[in-house]
C-alpha cells in the first residue's frame, strides 16, 4: 500500500503532579492517499492526543509518525519545514481556531506567504479558496465573530488548503457543530478528498458520522487501537468486543425499543491503565488470563485487526448474539 | 490601524467627543501658542501676584508672568511629554513582556524578576530616586518615569501572550510554516496591540501626572520653564494666591481626563466585537 502516513509503536505521555500519564501507548496506523481513516473511541480515549501527535504538535514519548517518509518532529521555535506543510490539522473548536483580531483572508494567506507566495496573489487564491468551501469572497475582510460555528470550521478547512495538504488530520471538527452543520462540513471533507486526494485522519466519537465518510475505522480504547478495518467489517461485523458495545451503544429507530447495551463500569483513569487487557474489566466476554497477558492486534483473514484474545483462529469465533442475549 | 467613523462608532460616544474636543483644544493652543498666548510665557513684569484680571485672565505669579500665556505654553511641553513617555515605555514593555512570555523559563523568570522589582516600589519613590541620582533634568525625569512605567506594559503583554500563544489559532499558523518572528508579530500582535494602546492612553494620564509631579518637587522641568507641575509646584509656595496653582492644575486634570476618555474609546473602537455592538 502507498503509505502516505505511517505511525510506528507511537506513544504520547503527560506529566502532571509528578505522575505519568500515557494517553497513547503504543499505536501503529498507516493512511493511504485518498482515504478516510475514522479513528473512534469514548471521551478520554487518547485519539486528539493520537491526533496532536501525528501532526507534530504533541512531543511523542515513543515511537515515530513519518510523512511522505520524512520523520515528523515536533514543533519548535525554528518554522515548520516545508516538508512537513502538507500536513495540516482541523481543530474541534471552531471558536479557537480562528484568530478573532485578524481579517479571514490574512489568515488563509498565511499558508500562502510563508511559502513565498507575493500578498496580493496569496489573497487571490484565498478568495478561490473560501469560494470552494461554499463561502463567498467577501469573507476575506470579514473577521471570526461575523460567522457561525459551520462557517468558521469551513473557513479553518480553507486555511488548511491554503497548504496544499496531502493529508490532514481533522480531531473532532463536527462535534462542537450544530447537525446541519455538521452535515456539510462533513461533506465538505468528502468532497475534497475525492477533489484533491488528499488522505484524512477523521477523529470523531459520532461513529454514524463516521461510518458514512470512512473508508476505514480504527477504534481506540485508553490509548490502546483495539479494532481496525474497512467501514464495512466494523460496522457489520464488529469483532472486538468493545467495537461491539460502541456499535451497539448506537440509538436505532427501528421500533424495536431495544435499549443500547450498556457495559458496566466507567473509562478507567489513563494514569492508572488495568494490567493485561486495558478492557478486561469491563468486558463481557473477559477470559482468564485477560487481566495479565496484553494482547497484540492480530490480522485476521479478512484483513482486520483485532487486539482480543478470543480472535485467536483467524475467525470471527464469538457470534454477536452472545452479547446482545445477555 | 484603519478605523472607519462611522454612525454608532464608539468615536460617537458622548465619552470619546469630550475626550477628543479636550485634547484638541490642548493640540491647538499648543502649536498656535504663541499667536494665541498675550504675553510671554517667561517675560516678568512688575504686576506680581494680581489676581485674575481682564489683563491677566488668570492672574500673575510671584515674578509676575502671565498664567495663562504660560499654560497655553506649557502644552508644549506636557502634551508631547506625555505621549513620548507612552511610546517609551510601550517599547520597552512590550519586548521585555512578549520575551517573558512567548518564551518562558528562566528568560520570563529573570525579566519579570526586574519588574518586581520596580513594582515593589512606589512609583514616584523610585523616578524620585533616580531622577535625583541623575541629576534634576526634564530628561532624566522623562527616563525616570519610563523605568518606573515599564513593568505595567510588560506583565500586561506576557500575560496576553501566555493567554494566547498556545490557542489553536498560533498552532495552525505554525503548522502552516510560520516563524516565531511571524507568529509574534503577526498572529499574536493585534491581540495585544489594542489592549496595549488602551492602557497607554490610560497611561498617559498618569505619565503627566508622575512627570508633573516630579517637577512639582523640583526634579522635573526646572525653572524658568512652564511645565504645569512646576507651575503647580509656584503655587504650592504661596497657597493663598490661589489662582497661581489652580489653573495650571486644571490644566493637569483636564489633559489626563481626555486621555482615560480617549484610552477607553480606544479600547471599545479596537475590539472587533464591541465596536459591532456598539453600532447596531
Amino acid at each position: 500500500m502507498n503509505e502516505l502516513l505511517k505511525i510506528s509503536n507511537l506513544s504520547v505521555e503527560y506529566h502532571r503532579n509528578g505522575r505519568k500519564l500515557r494517553a497513547v501507548a503504543g499505536v501503529d496506523l498507516t493512511l493511504a492517499p485518498g482515504e478516510i481513516l475514522g479513528l473512534v473511541g469514548e471521551s478520554g480515549c487518547g485519539k486528539s492526543s493520537l491526533g496532536k501527535a501525528i501532526v507534530g504538535i504533541e512531543k511523542p514519548a515513543e515511537g515515530e509518525i513519518r510523512f511522505n517518509g520524512n520523520l515528523v518532529k515536533p514543533l519548535d521555535r525554528r518554522g515548520r519545514p516545508t516538508e512537513l506543510r502538507n500536513l495540516q490539522m482541523i481543530f474541534q473548536d471552531p471558536y479557537g481556531s480562528i484568530n478573532p483580531r485578524r481579517k479571514i483572508g490574512d489568515q488563509i494567506a498565511d499558508g500562502l506567504i510563508v511559502a513565498g507566495k507575493p500578498k496580493n496573489e496569496a489573497l487571490k487564491i484565498s478568495a478561490e479558496l473560501l469560494e470552494k468551501v461554499g463561502l463567498g469572497a467577501s469573507a476575506l475582510d470579514r473577521y471570526a465573530h461575523q460567522f457561525s460555528g459551520g462557517q468558521r470550521q469551513r473557513i479553518a478547512i480553507a486555511r488548511a488548503l491554503a497548504a496544499s495538504p496531502t493529508a490532514i488530520v481533522a480531531d473532532e471538527p463536527i462535534s462542537a457543530l450544530d447537525t446541519s452543520s455538521q452535515a456539510q462540513v462533513s461533506n465538505l471533507l468528502v468532497s475534497l478528498v475525492q477533489e484533491f486526494g488528499m488522505g484524512v485522519i477523521f477523529i470523531s466519537h459520532d461513529l454514524s458520522v463516521v461510518r458514512k465518510i470512512s473508508d476505514r475505522i480504527a477504534v481506540m480504547y485508553l490509548g490502546k487501537i483495539v479494532e481496525i478495518g474497512t467501514t464495512e467489517q466494523i460496522w457489520n461485523q464488529p469483532s472486538h468486543p468493545y467495537t461491539r458495545a460502541l456499535i451497539s451503544a448506537i440509538p436505532k429507530a427501528d421500533g424495536n425499543s431495544n435499549m443500547p447495551l450498556d457495559l458496566p463500569g466507567d473509562v478507567p483513569n489513563p494514569a492508572f491503565p488495568p494490567a493485561g487487557c486495558r478492557f478486561h474489566p469491563r468486558c463481557p466476554l473477559v477470559q482468564v488470563g485477560c487481566e495479565s497477558s496484553v494482547p497484540e492486534i492480530r490480522t485476521l483473514k479478512d484483513g482486520r485487526g483485532v487486539a482480543c484474545v478470543l480472535q485467536t483462529s483467524n475467525e470471527i469465533v464469538v457470534p454477536l448474539e452472545t452479547i446482545k442475549g445477555r | 490601524m484603519k478605523m472607519k467613523i462611522s454612525k454608532g462608532s464608539p468615536w460617537r460616544q458622548p465619552l470619546a467627543l469630550v475626550g477628543i474636543s479636550i485634547l484638541a483644544f490642548w493640540i491647538i493652543l499648543a502649536i498656535f501658542a504663541p499667536l494665541i498666548a498675550p504675553f510671554d510665557p517667561l517675560a516678568q513684569d512688575s504686576d506680581a501676584l494680581m489676581n485674575p484680571n481682564h489683563l491677566h485672565w488668570l492672574g500673575t505669579d510671584s515674578v509676575g508672568r502671565d498664567i495663562f500665556s504660560r499654560i497655553i505654553y506649557g502644552a508644549r511641553i506636557s502634551l508631547p511629554l506625555a505621549i513620548l513617555l507612552v511610546f517609551l515605555s510601550i517599547i520597552v514593555g512590550s519586548i521585555i513582556g512578549g520575551l517573558a512570555g512567548y518564551f518562558g523559563g528562566w528568560i520570563d523568570s529573570t525579566l519579570m524578576r526586574f519588574a518586581d522589582i520596580v513594582l515593589a516600589f512606589p512609583g514616584i519613590i523610585l523616578a524620585m530616586a533616580v531622577s535625583a541620582a541623575l541629576g534634576p533634568q526634564l530628561r532624566n525625569a522623562v527616563l525616570a518615569v519610563v523605568l518606573v512605567a515599564w513593568p505595567t506594559y510588560a506583565r500586561l503583554v506576557r500575560s496576553l501572550i501566555l493567554s494566547s500563544k498556545d490557542s489553536d489559532y498560533v498552532t495552525a499558523s505554525r503548522l502552516l510554516g510560520s516563524s516565531t518572528r511571524r507568529t509574534l508579530l503577526v498572529d499574536l500582535r493585534p491581540n495585544i496591540s489594542g489592549s496595549v494602546l488602551v492602557l497607554g492612553a490610560l497611561e498617559a494620564g498618569n505619565g503627566l501626572l508622575l512627570l508633573s509631579g516630579l517637577s512639582f518637587l523640583g526634579l522635573g522641568a526646572q525653572p524658568p520653564s512652564a511645565e504645569w507641575g512646576a507651575m503647580v509646584s509656584a503655587g504650592a509656595n504661596n497657597f493663598e494666591k490661589w489662582w497661581i496653582g489652580i489653573f495650571p492644575g486644571i490644566a493637569i486634570l483636564t489633559a489626563v481626563l481626555a486621555f482615560n476618555f480617549i484610552g477607553d474609546t480606544l479600547r471599545d473602537a479596537l475590539d472587533p466585537r464591541t465596536a459591532k455592538a456598539l453600532r447596531n
